[in-house]
């Protein structure tokens, strides 16, 4: 095994034969291996994150035309780490009557749930944390706990705003967790695994995202109401309700909550590449061709796996600095009544259509998908057009215009 | 002492502990936290056994939706989210009697069957549980009636909640 | 398998214990100087007003439970989309009506009016 090619279980098994050298039995090896791995995996998250903050303030200064940080450091590359020796050195305040354990759980487990989605997150084909068969379920369980750490958090500031926000943001979360499930069963019926590296490697003829398009966006779409970022931050509508649930965070702990949103936003996007994207790989087969072997190489792949996932973000990002925040009501309407019916339709035109393509060549397979996928797009807009006809005749009744004619005509 | 014992004394303690914390506690949202600590336990049990479809969707339904009706519950009904007043009653002995006759009863029950004191059977290589899971719940011969009338079940709860939560309008 | 459970388990004690590290940091370094008004309840810089409860929508509580209902119809639908490559065109159809049973519920709890959040 050389490094290159292999790098994890190079090293894996240079420190199990030096480990089992000195003496130690085998399964404290496999522990202590697993720690350091794991300390590694998540040293580098959180230093992608702080690299994320930078990217997050450039990007909005060029958004709203302005150039952002680039004073400290070259183009401002410094920004992030002055802003967490700030952070740190903020005093603590922990508002009166605030229960003590929740108060300090509540970020704590909100960073959490966003780093146990690296251990499944498929960096390459040999570097990853660990190949579950359950990882497109996992992701929904880190949602869960994500959604908890809000609870926590927002109920132990013993404050109303905050408790209000908390309600609010849990409320959209589980809405729009269920579009994002149903989506998610799109790539496992196509791939027919729920293992990410198994995704991965269906995708490297085709990618999912030009077989299923539509998925492709109902996934961004609940992906980034999950996030609870614009437009769908209720939580921190800072017009409304003044940050929502972590009003009463300040220093180290609000530092948490914020870094812990753009990363999950990062690994979101990770999950986005993966899932419809093709991953690291994805290359339509080219790596078949001798002069691209070194596609295959892990550490390539790695970076064109956070490629793809930062582009996945910038999109995210985008929506995010473009579009005006949306009603409570409007959000959830548009879940139980747009998404989720359009998610299961999606869903079981995959299904059917799997089987009843399965015999065709593989162009007749992806124009197919993709020629339904459109015709379901192009259904539901005609939908929505006469639906919005409908609504403005009715508003355009009862204008005062309208009115007026009718009061003059009697 | 293999540390599969271990693993699962420390997991049956975490649960046990939590479970008692749940009815002991004073304040209702710290009783919901510890319930979802509970249920957190038995999903690293289904880990352990291997069953690891069954560990996340714990995770994901308990956790993530019942435990989070809970404390929507909690919150709607309480004023105060704390429970005033003793948290035993005057005679708690004969109900902690009648536990521990019960308890004494289902210990010899247990220890009594043949196959106590063997460890589980490792579940074979190459068997992916998952799969045969899903062919199960869809073959003709095995469970596809339940997987149908499990989705009639879920429309009548479905139905219920909605009648429930308007009955007062109408 | 055992060792995949293994590594995230030890993946959640180590993701618990690292964001703990600049918590502690920062209680070490940072001043600490409570004083009643800086530890007082926020409200929009007021006095607040009446306890830190409120009336509660009843509708949280609806949404929550037809999200509950749907939560476990999609957790059912994996295995039946893990066995559809190797079975026939019958068991997709089995899916369907599954799916299908289940938005008959959600048509029923629209038109009911259960889905606003008026």
């Amino acid at each position: 095994m050389i490094f290159l090619n292999d790098p994890i279980n190079f090293i894996a098994g240079w420190m199990r034969g030096l480990l089992t050298g000195w003496g130690l039995p085998e399964g404290l090896t496999t522990v202590i291996i697993y720690v350091i791995g794991i300390t590694v995996l998540i040293v580098f998250a959180m230093v992608l994150d702080i690299l994320l903050v930078w990217v997050e303030r450039k990007v909005v200064a060029r958004f709203q035309d302005r150039i952002g940080p680039n004073r400290i450091g070259p183009f401002g590359l410094i920004q992030p780490f002055a802003d967490i020796i700030k952070l740190i050195i903020k005093e603590d305040l922990t508002p009166a009557g605030a229960d003590k354990l929740l108060y300090n759980l509540g970020p704590v487990l909100a960073i959490a749930s966003v780093i146990i989605l690296w251990a499944i997150l498929p960096l390459s084909e040999k570097i990853f944390g660990v190949d579950l068969n359950v990882a497109v379920l996992y992701l929904v369980a880190a949602g869960a706990l994500g959604t908890l750490s809000i609870i926590v958090g927002g109920w132990a500031s013993n404050n109303k705003y905050a408790l209000l926000g908390a309600f609010r943001m849990v409320a959209n979360m589980i809405a729009y967790e269920i579009p994002m499930v149903v989506v998610l069963l799109i790539p496992t019926i196509l791939a027919d695994t729920m293992s990410v590296q198994g995704i991965t490697q269906a995708q490297s003829g085709m990618w999912f995202a030009i077989l299923s398009p539509l998925g492709l966006i109902i996934f961004l779409i609940s992906a980034i109401a999950e996030l609870g970022r614009s437009p769908f931050d209720l939580n921190e509508a800072e017009s409304e309700i003044v940050a929502g649930f972590h009003i009463e965070y300040s220093g180290m702990k609000f530092g948490l909550f914020y870094a812990g949103e753009l990363l999950h936003a990062f690994t979101f996007g990770g999950f986005m590449a993966v899932l419809f994207f093709g991953g690291y790989g994805g290359f339509f087969g080219l790596e078949k061709i001798g002069f691209f072997s070194w596609l295959d190489n892990p550490f390539v792949q790695a970076l064109v796996f956070l490629a793809k996932a930062m582009f996945g973000y910038w999109v995210i990002m985008w929506i995010k600095y473009s579009m005006p925040r949306i009603r409570i009501d409007h959000m959830l309407a548009f879940n139980w009544k747009f998404l989720t019916p359009l998610a299961l339709v999606v869903l079981v035109n995959t299904a059917v259509l799997s089987k009843v393509l399965a015999g065709l060549p593989a162009w007749g397979y992806v124009l197919g998908m993709f020629l339904s996928n459109i015709v379901i797009g192009f259904i539901t807009v005609e939908i929505l057009r006469a639906y919005g006809r409908k609504q403005h005749k009715v508003e355009s009744k009862l204008s005062p215009q309208n009115t007026q004619n009718q009061e003059q005509a009697v | 002492m293999t540390v599969d014992q271990i693993i699962f004394i420390l997991c049956a303690a975490l649960i046990l502990g939590s479970a008692l914390m749940v009815v002991t506690t004073g304040k209702l949202i710290h009783a919901a936290l510890w319930l979802v600590a509970a249920l957190f336990g038995v999903a690293i049990l289904y880990a352990i056994l291997q069953a690891g479809f069954l560990a996340v969707v714990q995770v994901v339904v308990y956790i993530g939706a019942i435990a989070i009706l809970f404390i929507f519950a909690v919150m709607l009904t309480r004023r105060e989210m704390l429970d005033k007043g003793a948290q035993t009653r005057s005679n708690w002995w004969l109900p902690a009697l009648l536990g521990l006759l019960i308890l004494t009863g289902l210990v010899f029950l247990i220890i009594g069957q043949p196959a106590f004191g063997r460890t589980a059977a490792e579940m074979p290589l190459g068997v992916d549980t998952l799969r045969n899971l899903g062919m199960a719940l869809v073959s003709q011969n095995a469970f596809v009636l339940p997987f149908e009338v499990a989705s009639i079940l879920l429309l009548a709860a479905l139905v219920g909640a909605v009648f429930v939560a308007s009955g007062n309008n109408e | 398998m055992q060792n995949e459970w293994l590594y995230i388990g030890i993946f959640l004690v180590i993701g618990l214990i690292v964001p703990i590290v600049p918590l502690v940091f920062s209680r070490l370094v940072a001043p600490r100087k409570p004083n009643p008004i800086k530890q007082s309840t926020y409200e929009c810089g007021v006095e607040t007003v009446g306890d830190t409860w409120v009336q509660f929508k009843a509708q949280y509580y609806v949404f929550a439970l037809v999200f509950l209902i749907f939560d476990v119809e999609t957790v059912f639908l994996f295995p039946w989309a893990l066995s559809l490559k190797q079975m026939p065109l019958f068991v997709v159809l089995e899916g369907v009506l599954f799916i299908g049973i289940l938005v008959a519920g959600l048509v029923y709890a629209w038109r009911k009016g259960m889905l606003e959040w008026a």
